[in-house]
């Protein structure tokens, strides 16, 4: 049980700088999932926190104490790799324990806590197998388990879930939260898969480019980006950004998103966009706010009508592809009232979920 | 009818692509068979010769007028206790088995070392290291053995089999070093960072997760250097003129063949025992071997 510290963290390979000063406070039994795209740094930070690669520069703490120069082993902390990373020629107690029997813990002992890790895992019947006799879930458990027994101050996760089929990911997924619940250790986990983030995460940190983006709550994530990059990379579909230029409107705001159509801004946020008035912004709307028009709708936005080009039936939704000024964009509509390709649909913009986002800087205003 | 005339013609000619499939594969085993028959009678003719020859009396052994290929005369195993009993023979073989033993502990030791060191260390000019071994298997022996020879003597050596077991390995280290260099390098990454974050040092990570992973890699590797010490010629040739300290090839040669008198019973006698401890390890190890040397040639 510990915290993890990063201040000012650098790492350098030759010309590349892969992290560039990044600075993030994980609280002890907090779950924080670093996500972003390949090559943002998520994972060469996880390897700085590991011990298995060197930092440039800045200090990394785990339980209060610099470990920049400690060695992984003398780290205190378990990881579990994308590849399971399980050494094959060994069964699975043996790669349960090798840890422990490396620590010289005694043999009792190594005996309760594997068993124990078997029980929470549901391993129990595969201890004496090999890994080349599991399933691909199977391994991922065992690689778990490994890292349970040790009992480290922090869990390490590197895309644990990446070489699973779609079924057995989710399932995995469930299992790695139920296990933290259960055995509550300080967890940094990456991925890729902002969906595996935001189940996953108590905080959820997203890298882009070697920085860190924006670090909240899965909620605050999803409904206050603080970037373009964000907006964009959390929710599947993502979000639609849509050129538009503030124009005044009585006593309110309107973004023209083209010659017809203009939504209105929440009047909440109209006195701190007074200084763009007249200036190009980019707009953001997720799917879920275009929408076909309810007579429930009490939401600030506005209706307008769309030629559609793509229609994708989902089942309990249909996604709704139209393009304004040359420009895609996305909506998610009840299927009953979702009309064919071709044809002409009423959409309503719920604009108290919009957000304006200045193009130059890519920071939501 | 129509129904019937469209369904007809697709069944037909799924039939016809399949029986020229069927005929493909067949002239395809055909062929396989007649090279493979005819590459085992090739390469089978002289184990067979010397079998044969071994088995033969003297007297028919030197009559020109018999079929070389079979016995006439009955089958006689005097070559084999002539050979055992009245010659220097058990003394070469116990010298073999010394020196080979010996080759193979010491170049296991270091080209284990090396290969772990070099294949998954990482240190500056480790790539060009590694390369530079192997460069120094292409040197051939025929070459070597002159500054050997003053190395040998230099350190008292000469006419000594322990002098085969300094020289050997200059051999079989670099080929076996390059071979488990492409074998370790095979075995992910992750497996050494498993390794390191479960506690284990370098010595540890070699000895409990890369011997036991890279098993038929060094299998592999200690077949070759088995080889390459039981069967090398020219370095005892050299390095070793009296008989007690003779090793198998050598030593049957020389002590078999008296100026233009070949003891051909018993060259062949000789011959089919000195092969016979390569042939059973090979045929308990071969399918070590082969993995082995396959995941040395492509991942190196």
């Amino acid at each position: 049980m510990a915290e993890v510290a990063l201040r000012n963290v650098i790492k350098r390979f030759d010309d590349v700088e892969a992290v560039r000063s990044i600075s993030l406070d994980i609280p002890d039994n907090e779950f924080v999932v670093l996500v972003g795209p390949s090559g943002c740094g998520k994972s060469t930070t996880l390897r700085m926190i590991a011990g298995l690669e060197e930092v440039t520069a800045g200090d990394i703490y785990i339980g209060g104490e610099i470990v920049n120069d400690l060695p992984p082993k003398d780290r205190d902390i378990a990881m579990v790799f994308q590849n399971y990373a399980l050494y094959p020629h060994m069964s699975v107690f043996e790669n349960m324990s090798f840890g422990l029997r490396l620590r010289k813990f005694p043999k009792a002992e190594i005996k309760r806590r594997v068993d124990n890790a078997a029980r929470i895992l549901d391993i129990t019947e595969l201890l004496d197998r090999k890994p080349k006799a599991l399933s691909g879930g199977q391994r991922q458990r065992v690689a778990m388990g490994r890292a349970i027994v040790r009992n480290p101050k922090v869990f390490l996760f590197d895309e644990p879930l990446s070489n699973l089929d779609a079924k057995l990911r989710v399932q995995m997924r469930t299992e790695i939260k139920r296990v933290h619940q259960m055995v509550k250790t300080t967890t940094v986990y990456v991925t890729h898969d902002q969906i595996e983030a935001m189940t996953l995460a108590d905080r959820v940190v997203v890298m882009n480019g070697g920085v860190i983006e924006q670090i909240a709550t899965p909620h605050d994530l999803y409904h206050h980006p603080k970037t373009r990059f964000v907006a964009g990379f959390i929710g599947s579909p993502a979000m639609n950004f849509v050129r538009c230029r503030l124009e005044q409107n009585g006593v309110g705001l309107r973004a023209r998103i083209s010659d017809t159509i203009s939504l209105p801004v929440p009047p909440s946020l109209s006195d701190r966009l007074q200084s763009f008035l007249g200036k190009e912004l980019t707009l953001g709307l997720r799917p879920e706010h275009l929408t076909e028009p309810r007579r429930s709708d009490r939401d600030q936005g506005a209706e307008f009508s769309a030629v559609l080009d793509v229609v994708e039936p989902m089942g309990m939704e249909t996604m709704v592809y139209f393009t304004v000024d040359g420009q895609e964009i996305c909506g998610r509509v009840d299927p009953a009232a979702a009309k064919g390709p071709g044809e002409t649909m009423r959409l309503f913009a719920n604009m108290d979920h919009m957000h304006l986002i200045d193009p130059h800087t890519g920071a939501v205003l | 009818m129509t129904a019937t005339a469209i369904s007809a013609r697709p069944a037909g000619a799924i039939a016809r692509g399949r029986s020229s499939l069927t005929r493909n594969r067949r002239w395809a085993l055909f062929a396989s068979y007649f090279f493979l028959v005819l590459f085992a009678a090739f390469f089978l003719m002289p184990p067979y010769y010397m079998v044969v020859t071994s088995l033969k009396t003297n007297a028919e052994v030197a009559h020109m007028a018999t079929n070389p290929w079979l016995i006439s005369d009955g089958i006689t195993f005097n070559h084999f206790r002539e050979l055992l009993w009245h010659t220097d023979f058990l003394i070469f073989f116990r010298n073999t088995v010394i020196v080979t033993v010996c080759v193979v502990c010491i170049t296991m030791t270091v080209s284990i070392l090396a290969a772990f060191s070099l294949g998954r260390m990482r240190f500056w000019g480790s790539g060009i290291l590694a390369t530079g071994i192997f460069l120094t298997y292409l040197v051939p022996e025929s070459l070597l053995f002159i500054p050997l020879f003053q190395i040998v003597r230099a350190v008292g050596l000469l006419n000594s089999y322990w002098g085969m077991v300094l020289v050997y390995p200059t051999l079989t280290v670099p080929f076996c070093t390059w071979i488990m260099i492409g074998y370790f390098q095979s075995i992910p990454k992750e497996l050494d960072e498993a390794a390191l974050i479960d506690g284990a040092g370098h010595l540890q990570m070699l000895t409990k997760i890369f011997i036991p992973v890279a098993l038929p890699g060094i299998i592999a590797a200690m077949i070759f250097c088995f080889t390459v010490s039981w069967a090398d010629f020219v370095y005892p040739m050299a390095f070793l003129y009296s008989s007690d300290q003779q090793v198998l090839t050598v030593g049957t040669v020389t002590s078999l063949i008296r100026a233009d008198v070949y003891q051909w019973g018993m060259l062949m006698a000789g011959a089919l025992l000195a092969a016979a401890p390569p042939l059973v390890i090979y045929a308990f190890l071969m399918d070590y071997y082969i993995a082995g040397l396959t995941a040395g040639a492509t991942k190196g």
